[in-house]
């Protein structure tokens, strides 16, 4: 399968979903309601993404951005997604039950950027200690104690 | 003379005098300096590394720089049976309470080596956060300092010997504790 050949086959099942080729891999950009239904089609579909190697979050300041990276076994073709959330308060419905890795790096994104992701099964901090407060990889992180503001 | 090198000079051999006598020859010298002379050449270090800094400490233990020539015979797996820690690597805030059990958790008297910039000061890279602690004598007393990113293996042998030569000349912190203590009770 080639880039154009999954371009097209996301535009037939997504007509929203808006690309850029300027990377390696196609990007695609996402609306957070539309995601899951998304998600489940990418992995159950001919595109069989069943393996996701990478879920993070960007801090733009005007808003937050969920990245997730994608690809297939069979095919061989990664994909990465992208979801702009609301910076006061991101939320967008998790993949856990889709990709089990994603439970883990998504309690990683929900203590280090603060980002809800409804209906996890278990959305509790994963490395901060519990008493922790803020998220400290948003770009407007402050902690006078441990560091110089630059 | 150079201070260093006057200790060095003074440590140079056994401590104490040979006094010749008729059948053989009778060593002085004080119960101290004789007790401080077995253990520098007998410190056992802790298996302790936190980040890259390890990979040079274990260069150091391996056949080609190899520190059990100077004594630091057998890393021990477990802090009551070292005698020495080498902070091999950055300490967070989360290893700090780790790194400060296990040190109680050494038999006295310990030594501590800060190996490399993130035990001496958080590092080169990664100080500027909210995770670590910047410098590992935030938590327990150091010894001996190595800079360096990561030191290369000479550095760290060069330190496991001041080390030596620091408790021969009875100066290390330990040392100092148990000497202000005797002189407190008279």
């Amino acid at each position: 399968m080639t880039k154009d050949e999954l371009k097209e086959s996301i535009n037939i099942a997504l007509p929203t979903a808006v690309f850029d080729e300027t990377g390696e891999w196609l990007n695609v950009q996402v609306e957070a309601t539309e995601w899951k239904a998304m998600a489940q089609w990418l992995r159950n579909s001919v595109l069989q993404m069943d393996y996701l190697f990478c879920l993070t979050c960007i801090d733009w300041k005007t808003h937050l951005t969920v990245v997730y990276h994608l690809t297939s076994t069979s095919h061989r073709i990664p994909i990465v997604i992208k979801i702009k959330l609301d910076r006061q308060q991101p939320q967008v419905e998790t993949v856990s039950d889709i990709w089990r890795t994603a439970e883990f790096h998504e309690r990683e994104v929900f203590e280090l950027f603060g980002v809800q992701f409804l209906h996890h099964p278990d959305l509790r901090r994963l490395i901060l200690t519990d008493d922790f407060e803020g998220f400290p990889l948003r770009k407007d992180f402050e902690d006078p104690v441990n560091m110089v503001k630059l | 003379m150079d201070v260093r090198e006057e200790i060095r000079e003074k440590n140079k051999d056994f401590p104490g005098q040979i006094i010749e006598a008729p059948g053989g020859g009778i060593i002085a010298g004080t119960f101290q300096d004789i007790v401080n002379w077995a253990r520098s050449n007998s410190l056992w270090p802790l298996t302790f590394a936190t980040s890259c800094c390890g990979i040079e400490m274990m260069s150091v233990a391996s056949s080609k720089y190899d520190f059990s020539r100077f004594g630091f015979e057998v890393a021990r797996a477990t802090p009551r049976q070292a005698d020495v820690i080498i902070i091999a690597g950055t300490i967070v805030n989360k290893m700090a309470p780790v790194l400060k059990r296990l040190y109680d958790q050494m038999a006295d008297p310990k030594y501590v080596i800060a190996m490399g910039a993130c035990a001496i000061s958080g590092g080169p890279f990664f100080y500027n956060t909210y995770s670590v602690v910047k410098g590992a004598d935030h938590v327990i007393p150091v010894d001996v300092y190595i800079p360096g990113c990561p030191p290369r293996p000479e550095a760290l042998l060069h330190a496991l010997i001041s080390l030596q030569e620091k408790i021969k000349s009875g100066l290390t912190r330990e040392q100092g504790i148990n000497e202000k203590l005797l002189y407190d009770k008279g």
